[in-house]
């Protein structure tokens, strides 16, 4: 608990934690955003989330080394990634929209290491990186510090939800999608063609990670075998803001980060993770008590 | 459905004997077969490669040199090898393939502690006498295994020598060095807290007081809660490790955040290529190596370190990292026991492996009763103007520790 005593000593270590910890929830929410729209209309949760974003990484890693800098990387890969995902869906996806979850969860793993491993023959298992070449910013005489990347992370994470929003508010392509994501079938009977609406829901997932990926490099490191730990975030940001709600998984993606960085420094970060996949269970579990409620008063 | 089940096995069938007769035929023809498991897939395949490279290296070169003469007879090496996939279980099924199908002489280690470990019970259940390079675990020479040697130093040295060249700078500046604080942040697997373990020792041994202990989780991809830390408590060395990674993130983030410690210490630097990847971010960091190219060792197949390398470099087109400079020795332990025993029993050749007592380019080797190598140093760098200058040990020091770092705006 001396960690505490030191947090209570200078809480400006507080300001810096909780801000490190949202910009960094900001990439995390990101990812989130594309799978809650993939499993929200399509019924199937992506495993091979993390993979995407570990591919977009790739794209930017080597397009870092052809000269080309990060931020026209960014959107190459998010580019490259959904030509990815269209591909992907017309050989896989496509096959197990509409079955049953588990068989959804079964494929979207299989993608998850066929991808891997191609990534770990195509590219090696080193470790790569991607220097932004950003600065970083100081205050409070250099007790808080934010990497200029982080604070790009997170204008990124807020532009690409907001065009999102405004995606699937006003365009043709956003209507369809979200009428398919309300009623399949009835969308169908009304000449939505929902192959095709799926297939650009899924490929907009992967240009999301893709763009995802490419920060990532640029803040932490790509490799292989990253993939997990985006895909595993990314499902608890889902759950914990809800199904379809897209302005909630910023929330949740910051909350987390901020979470884990507090956690980190409390307790140690071999309980960081614990922490927060504890803090899943409480979440869940409270949730479900006051939904009980709800239902109790609706009856 | 039944019959193409049969059929198949049957083919399977052939194709074994076929494969395991292949084997025989080959033994028999003055050849001394090493098995190895390697991940040439998998998360360890960049490392896999390196060891498998300074296993083939070694075996091309004692064969250009006669082989190992064993009664009077020249036998050429021989090295079969599977992929381990970087996961375990696959690694302990491969070896005892090797040994009971394959018929291998003599087993090789995989790379890293972890597989090393899942194969010592089947090379120790045939007998079969295996070297290797590549598993620093301290934990591997406790258990009493009797056919297990290491060419390394376990990996509770990797950071000892920058505890005292912390304590030796500290006294330089006449501070005690029981006012220094110190932190630690490294990954929470065996091979890690081995690491771990062997600071926290020596900093104990000066009296150092530990204020950040921290285990880096498996999953780790930001250090922030950590190097949060560092800045609130100011220790005097810091101290990251696990694996390359572990490199990678200490680096970027300590510059990234503009944290400042005296000593930032690390391992797995010239692996994870720091200097390549950040350039002046790099400076002042110390790294623990098992073997530097700089070495003024002698061999009797390579010369020394330095043609060694350039050979390497020749062959595979990238400077050898250690990884494949320990795997090289590992052979050259083999050939020279082999000789010595005068036979290829399994038990004969053990015993003369126990009485190695040689040099190599990668350091002396000589093993002590638990099969780990007594008689070689680790290697301290500091990464200076972008290059890794050795500090320690003393012999081989090509420039002097700058201690304590200076500031980041005066960098």
């Amino acid at each position: 608990m001396s960690n505490l005593t030191v947090l209570a000593d200078a809480p400006v270590l507080l300001v810096q934690l909780v801000v490190s910890g949202i910009l960094v929830g900001a990439i995390f929410a990101l990812v989130a955003y594309g799978m809650a729209l993939v499993w929200g209309v399509m019924n199937i949760i992506n495993i091979a989330q993390g993979e995407f974003v570990m591919l977009g990484g790739y794209v930017v890693f080597f397009l870092d080394r052809a000269g080309i800098a990060p931020v026209f990387g960014i959107p190459v890969a998010a580019l490259v990634l959904y030509v990815v995902g269209v591909a992907l869906y017309h050989t896989v996806i496509r096959r197990i929209v509409g079955r049953d979850m588990f068989t959804s969860i079964l494929a979207t793993f299989g993608i998850s290491i066929l991808l891997q491993q191609l990534a770990n023959q195509l590219f090696s298992a080193d470790i790569r990186t991607v220097r932004s070449g950003l600065p970083s910013l100081f205050f409070a005489d250099g007790m808080i510090t934010i990497p200029e990347v982080n604070l790009v992370g997170f204008a990124a994470a807020v532009v690409v939800g907001a065009l999102l929003v405004a995606f699937l508010r006003t365009t043709r392509m956003g209507q369809a999608i979200r009428a398919t994501a309300q009623n399949a079938r009835a969308a169908r009977v009304l000449g939505i063609d929902t192959d095709r609406v799926y297939a650009t829901t899924f490929a907009i997932n992967c240009a999301i990670c893709g763009a995802a990926g490419g920060l990532v490099a640029m803040t932490w490191f790509i490799q292989p075998y990253l993939g997990l730990t985006y895909t595993l975030r990314s499902f608890m940001i889902v759950i914990v803001a809800g199904l379809g709600n897209l302005s909630g998984v910023i929330v949740a993606g910051a909350g987390l980060g901020v979470v884990e960085d507090l956690a980190g420094f409390v307790l140690g970060s071999e309980y960081q993770t614990a922490f927060v996949f504890m803090l899943l269970v409480v979440i869940l579990v409270g949730r479900n008590l006051w939904l009980a409620r709800e239902r109790r008063s609706l009856r | 459905m039944q019959r193409s089940v049969k059929t198949l096995a049957a083919a399977c069938a052939v194709v074994a004997l076929a494969v395991g007769a292949g084997v025989r035929t080959a033994a028999a023809e003055d050849t001394i077969t090493l098995g190895a498991a390697v991940s040439l897939t998998g998360k360890y395949s960049v490392n896999g490669k390196n060891t498998q490279d300074g296993y083939n290296l070694a075996a091309k070169v004692i064969n250009e040199h006669g082989g190992v003469k064993v009664g009077g007879k020249a036998y050429q090496l021989k090295i079969v090898y599977y992929d381990d996939e970087s996961t375990s279980a696959r690694g302990a099924q491969l070896v005892e393939r090797l040994i009971s199908q394959d018929h291998v002489d003599f087993v090789l280690g995989p790379y890293g502690s972890a597989l090393t470990k899942a194969i010592v019970p089947i090379t120790e259940k045939y007998g079969v006498p295996m070297v290797e390079g590549n598993g620093a675990d301290r934990g591997l020479f406790t258990k009493g295994y009797k056919y297990l040697f290491a060419t390394l130093n376990t990996s509770d040295y990797y950071l000892r020598a920058a505890v005292s060249i912390l304590a030796d700078e500290a006294k330089r500046e006449g501070r005690d060095p029981k006012s220094l604080k110190i932190a630690i942040a490294i990954e929470n697997d065996n091979f890690s807290q081995d690491v771990r373990d062997g600071v926290e020792e020596d900093a104990k041994k000066y009296g150092m007081q530990v204020v950040i202990d921290d285990k880096l989780p498996a999953d780790l991809n930001d250090m922030t809660a950590t190097l949060t830390k560092v800045k609130a408590l100011k220790p005097d060395a810091l101290f990251i490790s696990g694996h390359e990674k572990g490199a990678v993130l200490g680096i970027r983030e300590v510059a990234a955040q503009r944290v400042y410690v005296p000593m930032l210490a690390l391992t797995h630097c010239d692996s994870a290529q720091i200097t390549e990847k950040f350039g002046k971010d790099a400076n002042y960091a110390f790294c623990g190596s098992q073997w530097d190219s700089r070495m003024t060792y002698s061999d009797r197949w390579f010369g020394n370190p330095q043609k060694y390398a350039e050979l390497f470099n020749a062959t595979f087109h990238y400077e050898p990292p250690y990884q494949a400079a320990e795997s090289t020795a590992t052979v050259e332990v083999f050939a020279d026991a082999i000789a010595r025993a005068g036979s290829l029993d399994r038990a004969k050749v053990r015993d003369a492996i126990a009485a190695t007592d040689m040099m190599t380019f990668y350091g002396p080797i000589k093993f002590d009763a638990t099969g780990k190598n007594i008689a070689k140093s680790m290697v301290m760098y500091q990464v200076q103007d972008q290059k890794y200058v050795v500090v320690a040990p003393a012999k081989w020091a090509t420039g002097k520790p700058i201690f304590p770092a200076p500031q980041w705006d005066k960098r």
